[in-house]
């Protein structure tokens, strides 16, 4: 009797359409790619503001325009959905006993997800 | 009367006649209090006494039956045939060279497994009659959810990471390495970080998640890891900050 075993190669690139799972998390990890694209328009902004009002004004049409939009709505729903599998994991990363009793982990993402709500809605008044 | 059937896909590999392994169907009778492993036993008992796979417990605790059923990584006992439509494939745990049909070759966890010190190191050894360690619950329960492990590997089938990188040692191994850093009698946790903390322990992990999805005992070795991550980054800054200080 001989061992020879058979050796199991994964596909390199093709392995994340194997299970929804898989692909679940390549979009959240693909989500950074287009938020770090957004943030460089945002530094392009700033670049184009500190050139005078005209360039900063041709700077929020290009970007207000279709082009513009549709990336804008993209990198949104991204960065919903990084924010929805961040604030998930919390409990697992982060687990609380208050008063010898474990916190529930619903209650941690909840707590995240004001933190939010109560982030934006000042910058939304500041901004305002 | 005719009985009601399903049909195995099972896929088949012998070292000493086959290059690469293929699938081989066998038709066998539907129970509705029947696991796949119910199934499979039938296969090796009435129609091909040549199968070889593991099994003990036929109860969730033993882990050894571990195998691919439908693409999922799943305990064969612990899956009924009525969730199942009536084609089942079953394939060895991916991730690990097949020894034969659906027995893996799981020399890697065990080196691995041993590599963490995954028992108490205690602080100083007492003498028997000196008593027991002591433990109060609250202690026990901090890391009581990963003491569940049944070692069935079902996390290292589903990870990507050990998937491509077979040096990563891997979602089951570290969440026992926190379970024992995490446990009041134990002081290894500086002895295990060497491992632990290294590239190829928790920083390979790119929290994926499929190991807990997987898991048959909710031990949830994807939060494990996240939580050494956090305390051994904390170590790093306390290390930065205080280098006279020892852990």
């Amino acid at each position: 009797m001989s061992r020879r075993p058979f050796k199991q190669e994964p596909s390199k690139t093709g392995w994340w359409l194997k299970h929804p799972r898989y692909i679940r998390y390549m979009m959240r990890e693909i989500s950074a790619a287009f938020i770090g694209c957004y943030v460089l328009l945002l530094i392009v902004g700033l670049l184009r503001l500190s050139q005078g009002e005209s360039a900063y004004n041709e700077f929020v049409a290009a970007a207000g325009g279709p082009a513009g939009f549709i990336f804008a709505l993209i990198t949104m729903l991204f960065a919903v959905y990084h924010t929805y599998t961040w604030f998930q994991v919390t409990p697992k990363a982060m687990p609380l006993v208050l008063a010898g009793k474990p916190v529930p982990g619903a209650a941690i993402v909840a707590a995240h997800w004001f933190g939010f709500f109560v982030a934006s809605a000042a910058l939304w008044l500041l901004g305002s | 009367m005719s009985e009601r059937t399903i049909e195995l896909e099972i896929l088949r590999y012998d070292p000493e006649q086959d290059d690469a392994p293929h699938l081989q169907t066998y038709t066998v009778p539907y129970h509705e209090d029947w696991v796949v492993l119910d199934a499979i036993n039938y296969v090796k008992d009435e129609l091909d006494r040549t199968l070889s796979y593991r099994w003990s417990c036929h109860m969730a605790v033993c882990g050894s039956c571990g195998m691919v059923i439908n693409g999922e990584p799943t305990l064969s006992c612990h899956a009924f045939l009525r969730d199942y439509p009536d084609r089942i494939r079953i394939e060895p745990l991916q991730n690990f060279p097949i020894e034969r049909d659906l027995v893996v070759v799981m020399d890697d966890f065990i080196d691995k497994l041993g590599s963490v010190k995954p028992y108490i190191v205690a602080k100083e050894e007492k003498a028997v009659d000196d008593g027991e360690y002591l433990q109060t619950p609250a202690e026990l329960a901090r890391f009581k959810s990963f003491t569940a492990c049944i070692n069935c590997l079902l996390c290292y089938s589903a990870c990507p990471q050990y998937a491509l990188n077979e040096a990563f040692v891997g979602p089951a191994a570290l969440a026992l390495a926190h379970r024992y850093n995490l446990d009041s009698r134990d002081a290894g946790r500086s002895v295990r970080e060497d491992v632990v903390a290294s590239n190829p322990g928790i920083w390979e992990c790119s929290f994926v998640g499929a190991c807990s999805e997987v898991c048959p005992k909710s031990v949830d070795p994807a939060a494990a890891i996240q939580q050494v991550k956090i305390a051994s980054t904390g170590d790093y800054f306390l290390d930065f900050l205080m280098p006279w200080k020892q852990k």
